[in-house]
């Protein structure tokens, strides 16, 4: 009988209980080599497996018959069978092993990105994703991925779903930085800043012991959005950032820190200009578009600031403080910024004057309660996570050992302080 | 309040015109920079600073008459004393303007630094001679001459090193003292404040009480370093303490008026309303100094009495003069900020709304200029209020307590939550690092 004929029954034979699984994870993992040498004879076979019920099987057998380089052709027939494999496999079975799942998805990427459709790909490896998840609060390798296909596919919407979840569980390093720097350009795409620059400080502020190119990229952006969304940034990072991060990110990034010296001079002519000799720098980074942002949120920011003072003014003179070039222009401005909830004013056509109004919102209405308490039981949820994650910490062996380490040098020394004393 | 002079104004105009009575005031002669009296204002110095000071004015100076008024007092104060150096410096200056009685004077030249040679040399031997001796005393005496030597002949670095070196041979506190004013003379000659600050309070620690003098003279020493220092404040109490003793005993530093002067604006431009009132206007020692310069009194009564306007108009009339000081003139633009920045403050303070017209006639500026100012002094939160521009009127602002709190809950919540997290996503990796080296060593 030929053992890959062998192979198949087996596969058929124990897929039930989770034992036989188990023992037929053993099995597969032992053929795995003879598998990859037969894989040009792989492809007949899974027509015979059911992928809903032989999942682990059918698993091992498609990673094998994927390994090899493929042609566009092949990529056409291949990317059916994956995504469908996706969609039926138990999660159960397939959790057994991970890598292979993982390298498989990962080959679907591939695939829907030679064949230039990478949107072919989005709902399959939404769906991988979650499949592999053990809870929402664990990063797996496919987040990044997924999210690098939203990119791609334009599918901000749908990338955004997955970032909502807050995520602590981390395997590889690797697979958090790329994940925070895709999930900050998708929120970027979608004017979400304050979750972009969250994410992008996820980046910039983690632990590292080299610098990496994903992260230099990713406080480029952190400084635009921080630009945009609060109109400073500061050169210097928190204390817990590495220190890796803290002296060399800078030197990476001299154009971005110019940029934001230019910005807090406040002077819009300066900033245009310092852009535009530099637009080359940025379009390289491919960041202009969101430096041209930064330039258009100077104004904002400016109009912003007039209402601090002012309770009316012209037109005229917001065109003339903001160095606009006509009263219309900062009218469109003043309206845009009034429809986005960024100011409250109303503007009286007549005589050409904006008056600028307080913010209406009185914490008194029901929203508003409910808004609070949510926050409150989001703090309190958090508040007990951080306790568990504290009594935890406390009984992990590793840390322990190492505190006790320290501890007792310090009881050496204490305990000397006194026979001096004695003497 | 100054409404006894406009009786038969109704009351409400009186109200408004709050510090806008300037003009109905007599007018008092107000000397302007071309009316500087060089001559009186030398008068008020002596030895070095006299010279500096005199050149310090023909450097500033356009007028070229002043100038060459105030090269030819340098020129003939420089003849009495020893300094070649400076003397070749002035006569470069003059460059014959003033006809041949101002010329090189090579002979003169030649014969002072023939002679100064040989009291260095006398010196030099009579120090080593006292060295050798190992008299305490007497070798105090020889570096003290040697740095009175230098003084005198404008190498004030080894003047310096000089008076500081008798220090190791000081016996009593006395001495001490002595050495910490040669020390600070030529300290603030040579415009190293630092060095004056330390030995104001070397001497101040002397053990034995100091005459009044001698501490009227640390406090203006004390009072120029911090103004040097840009401490405004702190220089506006040294010279607020300043006693009367001082008189013309320290007009190789400083003058009476200048003390006056320095101080009134230095307290000004940082003291608030009730330290202004009690420790300048109610201060019976500086009332003494500022009677010798009416118009800082002047002012300073206007600046408390609310008349802006005519407060600011002294002080425009003064500085050009005050431009014209060696040690103010760096600090003249930074005062005359704060306090029309205070003066600004102070008018809108009491108010709910404010007319700009009103506001800008009181202060004897554009509706306009008044709102730019206005407007950075908002922003700087200085001033708590908005602008009305289309009626030209600044409404107080009372910021609601209750809604800031809600905001700034909310926001702190945000950040803690925001924070946590990012924290235990970085502990989370650290934990993972650590594994993967605690694998590693297995």
């Amino acid at each position: 009988m030929d053992p890959l004929e062998a192979l198949v029954t087996q596969i058929q034979g124990l897929s039930s209980t989770p034992s036989d699984v188990t023992r037929l994870h053993t099995i597969l993992k032992q053929s795995d080599d003879s598998l990859r040498s037969d894989s040009t004879r792989l492809s007949p076979l899974l027509s015979q497996l059911d992928p809903s019920l032989h999942s682990l099987g059918f698993l091992f057998i498609l990673d094998a018959s994927t390994a090899g380089p493929v042609s566009k052709t092949q990529a056409e027939n291949v990317v059916p069978i994956v995504t469908r494999f996706i969609g039926a496999c138990s999660a159960e079975q397939i959790r057994l092993a991970p890598e292979k799942f993982i390298s498989v998805c990962k080959r679907l990427k591939d695939q829907v990105l030679l064949l230039e459709a990478p949107i072919r790909g989005v709902a399959p490896m939404f769906t991988a994703l979650r499949k592999l998840q053990v809870s929402t609060e664990h990063l797996t390798p496919l987040h990044s991925e997924f999210l690098l296909l939203c990119l791609l596919a334009k599918c901000y919407k749908t990338g955004l779903s997955v970032l909502d979840d807050d995520v602590f569980e981390v395997d590889q390093p690797r697979d958090l930085f790329l994940y925070c720097y895709y999930g900050g350009m998708i929120c970027i795409g979608q004017k979400c800043f304050q979750k972009a620059l969250d994410l992008l400080h996820n980046v910039v502020t983690a632990p590292m012991s080299t610098i990496n190119a994903i992260a230099v990229e990713a406080y480029k952006k952190y400084m635009l959005v921080s630009l945009i969304r609060h109109g400073q940034f500061s050169t210097s990072l928190p204390k817990y950032s590495s220190s890796v991060a803290q002296r060399n990110l800078k030197n990476f990034c001299q154009p971005y820190v110019e940029l934001a010296n230019s910005y807090g001079t406040g002077k819009i002519a300066e900033l245009e200009a310092y852009v535009k000799t530099n637009a080359e720098k940025f379009e390289f980074d491919s960041n202009l578009g969101l430096v041209k942002q930064v330039v258009s949120s100077m104004y904002k920011r400016n109009i912003q600031r007039l209402t601090q003072t002012y309770l009316t003014l012209s037109l005229q003179d917001i065109a003339n403080t903001v160095q606009l070039n006509s009263p219309k222009e900062a009218e469109m401005h003043v309206l845009q910024m009034i429809q986005d909830g960024e100011i409250y004013a109303t503007i009286n056509q007549k005589d050409g004057m904006v008056r600028f109004l307080e913010d209406p919102e009185q914490y008194k209405t029901c929203e508003m309660i409910e808004h609070i308490d949510s926050s409150i039981q989001r703090i309190m949820a958090l508040s007990r996570k951080l306790t568990t994650m504290d009594e935890q910490i406390s009984c992990d062996q590793l840390y322990l050992s190492k505190a006790g380490r320290e501890r007792q040098r310090y009881d050496f020394d204490d305990f000397d302080v006194p026979q001096k004393f004695n003497i | 309040m100054d409404g006894d002079d406009e009786t038969s104004g109704p009351m409400i105009d009186e109200i408004y015109a709050n510090g806008d009575d300037g003009d109905k005031r007599s007018r008092r002669a107000i000397m302007s920079a071309d009316h500087l009296d060089i001559e009186a204002y030398a008068g008020l110095y002596g030895g070095r600073t006299k010279i500096m000071r005199l050149l310090f004015i023909a450097d500033k100076m356009n007028n070229p008459t002043t100038q060459l008024e105030a090269l030819r007092m340098a020129y003939d104060e420089i003849k009495k004393g020893e300094n070649t150096q400076l003397f070749r410096e002035v006569v470069q200056k003059i460059d014959g303007r003033l006809g041949p009685a101002y010329a090189m004077d090579t002979a003169w030249c030649e014969s002072v630094d023939r002679r100064a040679e040989q009291k260095k040399e006398k010196l030099d031997n009579e120090l080593n001679a006292y060295r050798t001796n190992l008299i305490k005393e007497s070798i105090r005496m020889g570096y003290n001459d040697f740095g009175d030597f230098y003084y005198a002949h404008g190498q004030l670095g080894e003047a310096f090193k000089s008076y500081v070196r008798t220090r190791d041979y000081c016996t009593t506190s006395k001495h001490i003292i002595h050495m910490c004013m040669s020390a600070i003379l030529v300290s603030i000659e040579m415009g190293q404040f630092p060095h004056v600050t330390s030995y104001v309070s070397k001497a101040e620690q002397a053990p034995e009480a100091l005459d009044p003098i001698t501490v009227a003279k640390l406090r203006c020493a004390a009072g120029l370093a911090n103004l040097e220092a840009k401490k405004y404040k702190l220089a506006a109490r040294k010279f607020l303490e300043t006693g009367p003793e001082l008189g013309c005993h320290y007009n190789e530093v400083i003058a009476s008026q200048d003390v006056a002067t320095y101080g009134g604006l230095c307290a000004l431009a940082t003291f608030d309303r009730a330290e202004l009132k009690s420790k300048v206007i109610d201060n019976s020692n500086f009332r003494n100094f500022l009677e010798l310069v009416p118009e800082v009194r002047e002012l300073i009564n206007d600046f408390y009495s609310s008349h802006y306007a005519s407060c600011l108009e002294y002080l425009g009339n003064l500085k050009a003069n005050l431009l014209l000081d060696i040690h103010l003139h760096d600090h003249v633009e930074t005062l005359y900020d704060h306090i029309r920045h205070k003066a600004l403050i102070q008018y809108t303070h009491p108010f709910v709304s404010v007319d700009l017209n009103m506001m800008a006639n009181a202060f004897k500026t554009t509706v306009a200029g008044l709102e730019k100012e206005l407007e950075a002094l908002i922003t700087d939160n200085q001033i708590q209020a908005r602008i009305d521009s289309h009626n030209k009127i600044l409404y107080a602002r009372h910021a609601d307590q209750r809604n800031a709190t809600f905001q700034r809950v909310l926001e702190t919540g945000r950040g803690f939550d925001r924070d946590v997290r990012s924290m235990l996503l970085r502990s989370n990796l650290i934990k993972h690092e650590y594994n993967v080296r605690a694998l590693r060593k297995l």
